[in-house]
């Protein structure tokens, strides 16, 4: 029982970070969407790397891009290889101070995006306006408040076991 | 100094070799699933399998700008909404005259029609959808619909709003159609212009409120506010209904032709209702036989009663 209520939190992020991908913003501040699900494997591979096996990103990511409809596999490798950087550097990532952190968060998701660019070259899209990489500042100036935030709930779903 | 530098191995992919042939064999995965979507378009059936997952999803992700809707309908103040009501009334008011004084011009036009042996021009029966609010990424311009395969929608349909030409159903689940919007980087719609019948194609640029026109000829009589219909020209776009208006025009960077940007008529950026337009008969075949023009109807069966 001690080990259900951490991985129920755990796919219930995962499942509001799939939702807030689909919900619309309002046209005007709709670049600024940030990658959810990028913060929130990001999180959970901070706080224990056997919890986000790098299959675990590649399910995850086949289900997004099964929402989105874009390019199946496309979400997936990004995970994919999100997840594998993260664990790499988990040891020095964990005790970093949070504003390097909120840095390291930031050279990930541009990672993201170029990653994201090559993929989309490769299918023959068009080359995206420069708003396209606004959403990783956007991510990274949240990361602090979303880890406190993620930090603190899981917290207290340990506790309350 | 070199041994500290080892037992650290900053390097991503010396410390654990296991880890990165998983990687490596996931990154294989996922670039053959990519082709494999690509080639022959697997996810359309995945998609279409799963929809009794993704469709609920849908919805849920929905809920928040369906509620804002309700609570922007709600508190919206009273002068506001009158205003509107006005507002509406009166362009109701001036369709409904426009209507009439077109019905006697859609008249000539069939007669004349006639005279000259043209094929019927095709019916057109048209269904409402509600665009569900679902962001389907923020540079993809492409929208949802709440109807589907069950409501008899299928992929190629031309959709349209009050103003213009919205897009095209690119892909069905049984309950809920994705629209690429004619403002997608990967839409063209060929168009004319309304006043000299020049043909040409529009292209989407993934830019909102945006469309351009690259391949004008220099010579072309075209300038800016000119209006844009769809030409009917590819068969997927049904002639006549509006795509934008031109709002400049300049020669492009080697001066072998003018580059036009458009500004489409559907508000593309808008939420709400459109409308899926279905061909009545099919376009393939040899065409209808014309009704013989004459004198009316009951004087010709009359005629025929005899014999």
């Amino acid at each position: 029982m001690s080990r259900r209520a951490p991985a129920m939190f755990f796919a219930l992020s995962i499942m509001l970070a799939l939702l807030l991908m689909l919900i619309p913003l309002p046209q005007t501040v709709a670049a600024f969407k940030p990658y959810w699900l990028a913060l929130v494997l990001i999180f959970w591979v901070l706080e224990g790397p056997e919890r986000v096996p790098l299959g675990m990103a590649f399910v995850i990511g086949l289900s997004a891009d099964l929402l989105n409809g874009a390019l199946l596999g496309e979400q997936a490798l990004r995970l994919v290889v999100l997840v594998f950087i993260v664990t790499r550097f988990r040891p020095r990532l964990r005790y970093f101070p949070m504003w390097q952190q909120a840095l390291a968060v930031l050279a990930l998701l541009l990672n993201d995006r170029v990653l994201l660019l090559m993929v989309r070259a490769f299918a023959g899209d068009a080359m995206p306006p420069l708003e396209y990489w606004i959403a990783p500042f956007v991510g990274a100036a949240l990361w602090p408040f979303m880890f406190l935030l993620l930090d603190d709930v899981r917290a207290r779903v340990r506790s309350h076991e | 100094m070199s041994l500290a530098r080892d037992s650290s191995s900053a390097s991503l992919f010396s410390a654990n070799v296991a880890g990165t042939l998983r990687l490596i064999v996931y990154l294989a995965l996922a670039v053959a699933v990519m082709v494999a979507d690509r080639r022959i378009g697997i996810l359309h059936h995945v998609r279409y399998a799963a929809s009794v997952l993704i469709e609920p999803v849908y919805t849920l992700a929905a809920l928040p700008s369906r509620f804002g809707h309700m609570v922007t309908a709600a508190v919206a103040d009273r002068r506001k909404l009158e205003q509107d009501n006005t507002r509406l009334r009166e362009s109701l008011l001036l369709a409904n005259a426009r209507i009439n004084r077109m019905r006697a011009l859609v008249e000539q036009n069939q007669r004349l029609k006639q005279l000259l042996e043209v094929q019927h021009s095709l019916g057109m029966d048209v269904q409402l959808a509600r665009v569900v609010g679902v962001d389907l990424g923020q540079f993809r311009h492409r929208i949802v619909l709440d109807v589907g395969s069950e409501q008899g929608v299928y992929v190629g349909q031309a959709v349209i709003d009050a103003f213009g030409v919205v897009g095209q159903v690119i892909e069905i689940l049984p309950n809920s159609a994705v629209v690429m919007l004619i403002s997608d980087p990967n839409h063209a719609i060929p168009v004319m212009v309304e006043r000299t019948g020049l043909r040409t194609i529009a292209y989407g640029l993934g830019a909102t409120g945006q469309l351009v026109l690259p391949t004008v000829p220099m010579s072309a009589d075209v300038h800016a506010g000119d209006v844009l219909l769809t030409s009917g020209l590819g068969g997927r776009f049904p002639s006549g209904f509006p795509v934008g208006k031109i709002t400049s025009i300049k020669p492009d960077s080697n001066h072998r032709f003018a580059r036009a940007q458009v500004a489409p008529a559907a508000a593309l950026e808008r939420t709400g209702e459109v409308l899926l337009l279905r061909d009545l008969a099919p376009a393939i075949g040899p065409p209808q036989l014309a009704d013989p023009v004459g004198p009316p109807a009951t004087a010709r069966s009359s005629m025929e009663e005899p014999q």
